[in-house]
């Protein structure tokens, strides 16, 4: 089932630059999806006008439709903070917001009003599982979320954005900054998380996007070069360029 | 060979080194002569009389009590209005204006306003505040005059100390759900604090010190009685020493230090809380 269907997105930064040119893209519930490629192809920004992040960015114009749940998030007046509760983001660096633990990880239920102390032990919990951070931190909750290691920091936010409950995870090279066994905890997490919810992600290398894929886009210079099952693309890729990257020839 | 340059360069730096401290030292030292010496000059003045006491005998004797009140009641007044204006106003330049000609120009207008003589602000508040708006030579007149002078400080402080405040915690509140509002009520004004209210303090200082701004507006030259409203002319430290220092004969020297330290003492006084305040929060600081 299509959680999400892109269609002839198109994306100009004001400074001239097209970093999205007609993009189509099904995506599928319950699955990861995998955005990846070289330098400067779009991907983030692509991320980004999921969750209406860019209206933050210096974004010239958008065109097309993305349609979430039979939505088009694109249309200005939509609720934008549903939205984001809805589609929940992990950036490249872990960012920890200055408070504690707990604090960090009940922040979206505060914005979003809910007070229940009930309601917040439930999600810290279920968050805190899910990104297998629970048995690293559940006895001490209240310490400075800045002392966790890098690799926690970051399953740290993974949890953040699952604790508002959303439906959609997009996930901007998590584990750029990661050792190997951080990267493993983190991938391991995204499989159990597609269970639960539609993942977008994009890997910080060919290997994880292999590791990691249901299905896979390339992504080169603001266009879709070739989107298919993971299976397909990496082993038996049906564009030249996809080909290169993929083995390795560019990048 | 290589021996000799190295020696070469450690005697560089050393001497380097020694010039940076002569320099430090020579700013130092006249800052600290100053105090040691109003501290010595004026400490025999202080006493509990001196502190709590009406001036009498044509202000050669007695104590300086409505000099301090005023200077309190005017220090005060300019926090009411200098400080929510300010900080709203450098939340909405950092936070919410987007960079174009109009923000540009209020910068530019905030620099140069803070560059503007004291004594212009006091013309200026005497002609607004005073005699426009009619509220007459009162505390009001000169807390509004003061304000007005203050708040180019406390707007570029606070901007400053928001701008600090990590943009990604900005972008993660945002991409979390929150609005611009709540993100910077949780998130960036508690990390910017500190550095705020250091702002204020360093402007609320200066206010508490300056003579031209309050002098057609508000002061006094001598109240026998404290002022009982804001539309009531006060005394002030700083324009109660210029006045014994210049229009009293046969001032006794030592009142004149005594109100000279008592006045660095309320000033001095502001800016160790600054720094307590400042330390603290550092402490706490999570980033
Ligand atoms: N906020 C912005 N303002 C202007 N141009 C931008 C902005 N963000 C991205 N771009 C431009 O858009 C293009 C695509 O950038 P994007 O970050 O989406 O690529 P990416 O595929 O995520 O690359 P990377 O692998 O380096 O993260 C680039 O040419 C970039 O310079
Ligand atoms: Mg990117």
């Amino acid at each position: 089932m299509n959680k999400i269907v892109i269609e002839n997105l198109t994306l100009q930064y004001s400074d001239g630059t097209e970093s999205l040119h007609d993009i189509s893209l099904d995506i599928v519930a319950n699955a990861t999806t995998v955005l990846f490629g070289p330098a400067g192809g779009g991907k983030s920004s692509l991320l980004r006008c999921l969750n209406r992040l860019n209206d933050l960015a210096d974004v010239e114009s958008v065109s097309g439709r993305i349609i979430l749940d039979g939505e088009n998030i694109l249309d200005p007046n939509i609720d934008v903070i549903a939205l984001r509760r809805k589609v929940g983001m992990v950036f490249a660096r872990p960012v920890v917001l200055p408070f504690s633990i707990r604090g960090n990880l009940t922040y979206g239920l505060e914005l979003a009003g809910e007070k229940r102390k009930s309601r917040h032990d439930e999600a810290i919990e279920r968050s805190l599982k899910l990104a297998a951070l629970w048995d690293e931190v559940h006895d001490r909750l209240d310490e400075p979320a800045i002392a966790l290691s890098g690799g926690q920091q970051q399953r740290l936010c993974l949890a953040r954005s699952l604790a508002q409950e959303p439906e959609v995870i997009l996930l901007d090279e998590p584990t750029s900054g990661l050792d190997p066994i951080s990267t493993a905890k983190v991938e391991n997490a995204l499989e159990e998380l597609k269970k639960l919810y539609t993942v977008i992600l994009v890997p910080h290398s060919v290997q994880q996007a292999a590791r990691t894929s249901d299905f896979a886009a390339f992504f080169l210079q603001g266009k879709l070069i070739e989107y298919a099952p993971g299976t397909e693309i990496f082993t038996n890729p049906q564009n030249q360029r996809t080909e290169d990257y993929v083995t390795g020839r560019f990048g | 060979m290589n021996k000799i340059l190295t020696k070469n360069r450690d005697l560089t730096q050393k001497l380097g080194f020694s010039l940076l401290t002569l320099m430090t030292l020579l700013t130092v030292i006249p800052i600290i002569g100053t105090v040691i010496y109003i501290i010595v000059q004026g400490a025999p003045a202080i006493s509990w009389e001196f502190i709590t006491g009406f001036p009498r005998e044509g202000m050669r004797e007695g104590g300086i009590l409505p000099a301090i009140i005023g200077t309190f009641y005017l220090t005060l007044g300019t926090a009411v209005f200098s400080v929510p204006l300010g900080i709203a106003a450098a939340i909405y330049l950092s936070e919410y204006a987007s960079e174009n000609r109009l923000t540009r120009l209020i910068r530019l207008a905030i620099i140069n306003l803070a560059g503007i003589p004291s004594v212009v602000y006091g013309l200026f508040g005497l002609g607004l505040f005073v005699l426009f708006l009619n509220f007459g030579t009162s505390i009001l007149s000169a807390s509004m005059t003061l304000s007005i002078m203050t708040l180019p400080v406390i707007i570029s402080t606070t901007e400053e100390a928001l701008r600090a405040v990590p943009q990604s915690f900005r972008t993660v509140s945002i991409s979390l759900g929150g609005t611009r509002w709540q993100t910077i009520r949780r998130t960036v004004l508690p990390q910017a604090l500190p550095g705020i209210i250091t702002g204020v303090i360093l402007g609320l200082e200066r206010a508490a010190g300056e003579t031209a701004p309050i002098l057609f507006t508000g002061a006094a030259f001598f109240l026998p009685r404290l002022p009982h409203s804001p539309f009531d002319a006060t005394m002030a430290l700083p324009y109660h020493l210029f006045v014994i220092s210049t229009q009293v004969p046969e001032m006794p020297i030592q009142i004149q230090y005594g109100t000279a330290l008592v006045l660095l003492v309320f000033v001095l006084g502001m800016n160790v809380i600054a720094t307590i305040i400042r330390s603290r929060a550092r402490a706490k600081r999570q980033w």
